[in-house]
């Protein structure tokens, strides 16, 4: 049966034009692909927008997927890289109206404060800073720091210092959050 | 401490919403659509931009996106408040978090939007920062796929005409004409397929001789032009050509230049020409040109021609087989209906595609075209026994067969070694069949085997990149390439060591002959078609020149007599008529009086072109700017184009070599 095949052989069929191996293995990971942009993004319309883009773009990127590799880890890859390439347009294209853009923002965050945890969650992660907020997401993700290391392509210990760097500075939030 | 991430993480999973249905039955759909179009045309035409296409509004539109999602009251009142904000002390305060509790306690977005810039610090023993590399690559390999194909939709034909011959083939309007160059701005930016196996035949360049050792100079003549297509895809690429890749007499081949026709029953005159070289004062180019005869087209006889085509694997891609279907196609208007045409295929498994059929019969034979297919390997060798055996049983008497053979050049099974093909071909050359290759797409282009194959089998080689150079070689010069005046064509030249002090022959390494092969019939040289030019030049060095390079020996050589004349050399051509065993012999004195060609300064700056390329040492601190210069001001009337995009390429070469 199709759904016991691995994701690495439904790949290699996917990347050499077997159809039915393609729609099995987006399928099988659309909702997973959608929480990591979500995770990364922090916005429904967001990670909808940029769960697009990895769909559109998926097909002709198959053809790069090795053999060696998991699946998964290269599928994060993808997700993380397209993420990471979305935020630097948006940074370009924004530039311009960031000005009353970050008006309205703020007006609009002293309306709903309090309201929505969610946004407590991802201010926290926005804190962060994209490598930190990546490499939480993916942890979040149940990724080991060894398969976080893979799909960011930077070694195991950089993981490791980047998540006790995160822990310090969720500390320092909720220290501050109890003051008030 | 840790607490703190298993809340963020339980938080976070019980916050990350579903995917929407709709969207998510959209976007698969997205994805298979775009799967089932790159199957198509895998490497071809795509246009795959991982950017969402967004109209001119995207900024505006997006910033609502980002604003709010309940504040329609954003549009008026935010207008009046950009005022406010930026132009009052007071605005640019609220711009301003009052300390960190207030930040903790406003939610997200307006820090979202800060994220960008507060990159933060990590320690220095940190690996290399992560994305961009693959993304960059991934990119890269995208644009190769899409530019491939691009490349043969905007071939379009272009009207061109014989360029090199003194009476015109036929009545093909010059009006029609694109320029050739404009091709460049269609595949300017492809990068090469990342794994290659090419691999390319060629010689160190001739070293500097001195006359009075080695008076001599033989050489096989070479009408191939694949050298130059191969550069110019390379160029356009965006990468300079592999050295090896360049063959210098094959790009000065590529053009056509302005010499005397030949009169009568001659089969080819030899035009001789001197003039200064453009980048050594001291030294002298000699430029021997040969025009070959252009019999009446109307006379010629039937011609039987057996398309040996490569549908390997390899071949599937958008500038291998579906251009070379297009070619062949091009080539078809130009046959006559006693023609005759059969079709060899071979993969795995060679076979006869199209039994022997009439020209005139052209929807059979554009069909049996259009059902090739590419898949398995290359078995090119029973191929090529399939193809010799048709054309053998198409053989009539005053005919021409030749066998066109096009591939990327991956004979892989079979007899792969060029050793071994060359021996087959040079057995069945005897049998009166010559043996033509086109070379297709890159990658794996074979063009060591592609050279042995053409120079074998008493054929030529040319590499078709796009559609134009289809044009060029199998409707342009279909004739030259398909009917042979003059086999087995060797050129002498003996220098006056009076006059000469050294020479140099720039290109034709691999053509080289020994002194004594030019007598001997048996030893096998290249051939000339009906109409084809060839050109080679000598640098040579006058005696008493302070460009000498050679010290004079110390104990001297041998005493000479030598011949009180000031003539710089003495010019022998050998060459069969087709078909027979016999050669003729045409000889002719380099006087020192002679003039320069009127077109000398392009081959020149080609020549300078293929050396720059190569690296050569002799050119002195002759710059790319020297070669662009000296081939704009000799680019003459150019009727096709082709000399405006050599200069196109040598400023793509100064370019890429700066880099």
């Amino acid at each position: 049966m199709r759904m016991e095949t691995s994701d690495e052989r439904l790949a290699i069929a996917a990347a050499t034009g077997d159809r039915v191996a393609f729609s099995t293995l987006l399928e099988r990971h659309y909702d997973r692909v959608f929480a990591l942009a979500f995770r990364l993004t922090g916005r429904q319309a967001d990670a909808e927008d940029l769960t697009q883009d990895i769909c559109a773009t998926l097909p002709a990127k198959l053809a790069s997927f090795r053999r060696e590799a998991r699946f998964t880890t290269w599928l994060y890859r993808v997700v993380v890289n397209t993420a990471h390439d979305r935020r630097r347009r948006l940074a370009t294209y924004q530039k311009a109206t960031e000005g009353w853009g970050d008006w309205e923002v703020n007006r609009r965050a002293v309306i709903d404060e309090g309201e929505d945890r969610s946004t407590w969650l991802m201010q926290a992660m926005s804190a962060l800073g994209n490598d930190l907020r990546d490499t939480l997401a993916l942890i979040l993700d149940d990724l080991t720091h060894a398969e976080a290391a893979e799909v960011l392509e930077v070694s195991e210990g950089t993981i490791s210092w980047r998540m006790s760097e995160i822990k310090k500075q969720l500390a320092q939030l909720r220290a501050a959050e109890e003051q008030v | 401490m840790s607490d703190d991430l298993d809340d963020l993480k339980a938080a976070l999973t019980a916050e990350t919403p579903k995917p929407d249905a709709a969207k998510k039955a959209a976007n698969l759909a997205l994805a298979q659509k775009n799967f089932d179009a790159l199957q198509g045309s895998r490497d071809g035409a795509r246009l795959t931009t991982d950017r969402p296409q967004k109209g001119l509004f995207s900024g505006v539109r997006h910033m609502f996106a980002m604003t709010t999602t309940r504040g329609g009251l954003a549009a008026t009142s935010a207008l009046v408040a950009v005022g406010l904000v930026t132009l009052t002390p007071l605005g640019d305060a609220l711009l301003t978090p009052r300390d960190v509790s207030d930040v903790l306690t406003r939610p997200a977005p307006a820090v979202v939007q800060k994220e960008v810039e507060a990159e933060p610090t990590e320690p220095l023993v940190e690996a290399p920062v992560p994305a961009p590399a693959p993304v960059a690559e991934e990119r890269a390999s995208d644009v190769a796929a899409q530019i491939i194909g691009g490349v043969v939709l905007n071939e379009a034909v272009s009207g061109q005409m014989r360029a090199r011959t003194a009476r015109p083939l036929s009545a093909a309007p010059q009006a029609a004409q694109a320029p050739a160059f404009s091709r460049l701005a269609d595949d300017q930016i492809a990068p090469l397929p990342e794994s290659s196996t090419e691999s390319f035949a060629n010689e160190p360049a001739n070293p500097v001789k001195v006359v009075g050792e080695e008076p001599v100079s033989t050489f096989s003549v070479d009408v191939d032009t694949a050298s130059y297509s191969v550069i110019r895809n390379s160029l356009s690429n965006g990468m300079l050509p592999p050295a090896d890749a360049v063959r210098i007499e094959e790009m000065i081949n590529y053009f056509p230049y302005d010499y005397t026709a030949p009169d009568g029953d001659e089969a080819f005159r030899p035009t001789v020409s001197v003039s200064q070289t453009p980048w050594n004062a001291d030294t002298q180019i000699v430029q021997i040109g040969i025009q070959g005869t252009l019999p009446d087209v109307a006379e010629r006889p039937p011609l039987n021609l057996v398309f040996l085509i490569d549908t390997s694997g390899s071949m599937n891609q958008a500038n291998k087989l579906p251009l070379l279907k297009q070619s062949f196609a091009l080539m078809l208007g130009q046959l006559r209906p006693e023609d005759q045409i059969a079709i060899v295929a071979y993969a795995g498994s060679a076979g006869q595609v199209l039994e022997p059929t009439p020209a005139g019969e052209k929807d059979k034979i554009l069909n049996a075209l259009e059902r090739l297919e590419a898949g398995g390997s290359t078995a090119g060798q029973e191929g090529l026994q399939q193809a010799y055996s048709i054309a053998e049983t198409m053989q009539e008497d005053g005919e021409v067969s030749r066998i066109i053979l096009a591939t990327d050049g991956d004979f892989n099974v079979g007899l792969s070694d060029p050793e071994a093909l060359k021996t087959y071909i040079e057995r069945k050359r005897d049998s009166g069949t010559y043996l033509s290759v086109l070379g297709f797409g890159r990658g794996n282009l074979d063009d060591t085997t592609m050279q042995a194959l053409a120079q074998n089998g008493n054929g030529t080689a040319a590499y078709i990149d796009t559609l134009s150079e289809a044009q060029k070689v199998l409707v342009d010069q279909l004739t030259g390439a398909l009917f042979p005046i003059a086999d087995d064509v060797k050129i002498q030249v003996e220098f006056n060591p009076a006059t000469i002090a050294e020479y140099r022959l720039i290109g034709y390494e691999t053509r080289a002959l020994r002194r004594e092969d030019f007598n001997n019939d048996k030893v096998d040289a290249g051939d000339i078609g009906a109409g084809h030019q060839v050109t080679a030049l000598y640098e040579v060095t006058p005696v008493g020149s302070p460009a000498i390079l050679n010290d004079p020996l110390r104990y001297g050589i041998a005493e000479q007599t030598v011949a009180d004349s000031d003539e710089l050399g003495f010019l022998r051509l050998r060459y069969k008529a087709p078909g027979k065993a016999d050669s003729a012999l045409i000889e002719m004195p380099i006087s020192a009086d002679l003039t320069p060609a009127p077109d000398a300064g392009f081959a020149m700056a080609i020549a300078g072109f293929g050396q720059l390329l190569r690296n050569d040492t002799y050119l002195g601190d002759w710059s790319w700017g020297d070669a662009i210069a000296l081939a704009n001001a000799n680019k003459g009337s150019d009727d096709y184009g082709y000399r405006a995009e050599a200069v196109q390429l040598m400023r793509l070469a100064q370019s890429l070599s700066a880099q």
